[in-house]
């Protein structure tokens, strides 16, 4: 079976993108949107097509699924060792992220028409949208880590660009800054982890790096603190991933990336680009399990801590775009502690699980986003306390909305339940803190998500003028991803979706299940009692919680630490003492150099008298002087 | 060779004549003389070309064509000379050397 024709998944985005992105003032609104949407349509239809082949004809060989390299060219040849190459790696993660991203970005597309309809900038809007889409579809299917450094970048690009859509409005243009210097900055240690790592490998090419992981951290040399080259190169790897997947302490970006537009937050800051850093541990897996076991370790660490930290903010958020943002980042550190948990072959509980929630997530998430859009569209509001007893006014959304809380607070048979038990069972088989710590982030997380829940569509009898049902283009997504969150957990991902490409057995552990069905139960209860009706609980909770509210209420004061460390510190104590050894050394140096220039030439000018009879004298003077030197020193 | 006279009597005279224009160059005020003085030092520069070439290689013919040289140089130049000074002569009215100041810092 050949698979070149994958190639055009990829590219027909990018079509899109240059027609819109260039002729987008000659054609008409509506026109360019449906260009954009119907790439989409094709190339989602393409990725279906390739899923089917690959899970269920040719990609399994021996009862195990190949990497194909079904695309490949030299993009840049330095020498026959180093060269960069652009291609398509078809293997099951990059394959279930083909379908992942095209669904979700065509669903948001098709909800676009709707929601941005009447907007200004409606074709840049759509241009975007697809440069954003073939920069994922890129990353994901990258043959070698050089080119998924690229694509990577251009993600960064594109959700700059999207962030800052009202580019009128200044806290939308302080949003897309902090987002892009943010995960730049982390980007700097994937960049050294990717030079440290194709160093000590000699490669780029994934294929070759993960094969051979265990020959290579074997001969890894010796590097810093006792951990080998290798080992530190997937850390720096990891700090780029957490940067872009928003994980502690990293995370300042996402909420403020809420900005954009809602369909934007959806595709991009909930569904698809938020989980490229998973996507990269999970593709480095190999090497990342080979190493050092302190690797998996921090990355488990750094998934446990953020979702237990966004889980407690989430629970204190007044606009719901935000809250969602935090639980996107809480789900994301699920994943991120299922890969730490993780390991290869029959021990890859974790990895399968981390995979089954990545796409469970991205539909049930998308489905809140585009929900919350909804609703946004319908109250021109982002404040929960703008809100409520929308249930009557928009059934469809508030239908669908119900579902997804339900699937992300782990109900079954919802698909949450499915994927998040995996993760559960992975915790507990590595380490039973780690699961205590995500039992009690599947209890804030219920709570959380009904407290929206019911804060939008009950909590009292308010009267909204014009609120409304949304048009048809986006309730449709909605319903297509209602289904999707509630089916997709009976997708059998541990015989599709695993860390070898073999089949891994699974089965519903009941002593771990019925544990964390009871507290997503009590956290929908305790949401029941306090925001189904007004009453005085959720204040009185407030006030028993004391501190500990007001610091989540802050976000735990991250920011404002960020602004202490970048303002105080490094402006004041560094910045400006370098800005003034510039002014007074550097320039100042240069600046003396012409000023005594100056000065002589100042002096000596009235040599020139413009007399020509005073240059011969001196001309003369001159030339006996040097006669009578000359001869006195000859004889 | 010429009869009875020595080398060093053509040299004194050179000497005089270059050092006779030197001192014209630099005392007197007026372009005109100044142009004088200069031709004063050319021919007396002419004069050891000649005296050289007849005392020290007489079989050659170097310092004769030097001198014929200079000659028609200093033609062309004091034409060059003459022309710049009419123009100063038409702008400032004076041939006054302490007049053309005005190329000074």
């Amino acid at each position: 079976m050949d698979f070149t024709y994958t190639i055009y998944i990829v590219l027909i985005p990018l079509f899109a993108f240059l027609v819109n992105g260039l002729l987008g003032h000659k054609i008409k609104d509506s026109v360019s949107g449906i260009i954009a949407t119907l790439a989409l349509g094709v190339s989602a239809l393409l990725s279906y097509f390739t899923a089917y082949n690959y899970f269920f004809k040719v990609g399994k060989v021996d009862g195990v699924y190949e990497k194909i390299t079904a695309f490949n060219t030299t993009w840049i040849n330095f020498t026959d060792k180093l060269h960069i190459d652009l291609g398509v790696l078809i293997d099951p993660i990059s394959v279930m992220m083909l379908v992942v991203i095209t669904t979700v970005s065509l669903l948001v597309h098709i909800y676009s028409l709707g929601y941005m309809k009447g907007d200004e900038g409606f074709t840049k809007f759509f241009s975007f949208l697809s440069l954003f889409t073939f920069s994922m579809l890129g990353l994901v299917v990258a043959t070698n880590i050089f080119q998924m450094y690229m694509f990577w970048e251009l993600v960064g690009v594109s959700s700059y660009l999207l962030i800052g859509y009202y580019y009128t409005k200044p806290s939308a243009v302080a949003a897309s800054k902090k987002a892009f210097i943010v995960t730049r900055f982390a980007d700097l240690g994937f960049l050294i982890g990717i030079l440290f790592l194709s160093y000590t490998t000699g490669t780029f090419d994934f294929i070759t790096i993960n094969e051979n992981a265990s020959a290579f951290a074997q001969a890894a040399p010796l590097g810093f603190m006792g951990l080998s080259v290798l080992t530190w190169s997937v850390i720096l790897i990891f700090i780029g991933g957490a940067g872009k997947s928003a994980m502690f302490p990293l995370h300042i970006w996402l909420p403020d990336a809420m900005e954009g537009p809602t369909p934007v937050s959806a595709l991009i800051h909930a569904a698809t680009m938020v989980v490229a850093g998973v996507y990269l541990v999970a593709r480095l897996f190999p090497i990342f399990s080979a190493v050092d076991p302190i690797a998996l370790e921090i990355v488990a660490i750094t998934g446990g801590v953020s979702s237990l930290f966004a889980a407690i903010i989430a629970c204190t958020q007044i606009d719901i775009k935000r809250v969602l943002a935090f639980s996107t980042m809480s789900q994301i550190g699920y994943m991120m502690l299922a890969l730490g948990v993780s390991g290869m072959g029959e021990e890859g509980t974790g990895f399968m699980a981390s995979m089954f929630h990545l796409f469970t997530h991205a539909m049930f998430k998308a489905l809140l986003f585009l929900g919350a859009g909804s609703i946004i569209h319908a109250v021109h509001s982002n404040n929960l306390t703008d809100m409520g007893n929308l249930r009557k006014y928009m059934p469809i959304t508030h239908i669908t909305f119900l579902i997804a809380c339900l699937a992300i607070a782990g109900v079954p048979p919802f698909s949450g339940f499915f994927s998040k038990d995996e993760i559960l069972v992975a915790a507990m088989n590595h380490n039973p803190i780690y699961f205590w710590i995500e039992w009690a982030v599947a209890g804030l997380t219920a709570f959380y998500m009904f407290r929206l829940y019911f804060g939008i569509f009950w909590a009292n009898d308010k009267k909204h003028d014009h609120a409304h049902e949304s048009p048809f283009s986006m309730t449709l997504p909605l319903i297509i991803l209602a289904i999707a969150a509630t089916f997709a957990g009976f997708i059998p991902f541990n015989e599709l979706v695993t860390s070898d490409g073999g089949l891994l057995n699974i089965h519903i552990h009941w002593d771990i299940a019925l544990p964390s069905i009871a507290i997503g139960l009590v956290g929908i209860i305790v949401a029941y009692l306090f925001y189904k009706k007004e009453n005085n609980l959720p204040s009185k909770m407030e006030k028993s919680f004391g501190r500990l509210y007001t610091y989540a209420y802050n976000k735990f004061y991250i920011d404002e630490v960020y602004m202490f460390v970048t303002k105080k510190v490094i402006f004041n104590k560094f910045s400006t003492p370098i800005a003034w050894f510039d002014r007074n050394v550097i320039d100042a140096s240069m600046d003396g150099i012409a000023t005594v220039t100056n000065y002589c030439s100042d002096k000596i000018k009235g040599m020139q008298s413009g007399q020509l009879q005073d240059y011969i004298t001196a001309v003369v003077v001159s030339v006996v002087t040097l006669v009578f030197i000359i001869i006195y020193f000859t004889y | 060779m010429i009869e009875g006279i020595e080398i060093q009597h053509i040299i004194l005279v050179s000497s005089l004549m270059f050092f006779i224009g030197v001192y014209g160059f630099m005392t007197r005020k007026n372009l005109i003389t100044m142009l004088m003085a200069i031709e004063l030092m050319l021919n007396a520069v002419n004069i050891n070309f000649v005296a050289f070439n007849k005392y020290l290689h007489p079989e050659n013919m170097q310092g004769h064509f030097y001198s014929l040289f200079i000659i028609a140089i200093a033609a062309a130049e004091a034409a060059v000379a003459i022309a710049i000074i009419i123009n100063l002569y038409r702008n400032l009215h004076s041939i006054d050397v302490e007049d053309v100041n005005n190329m000074k810092h």
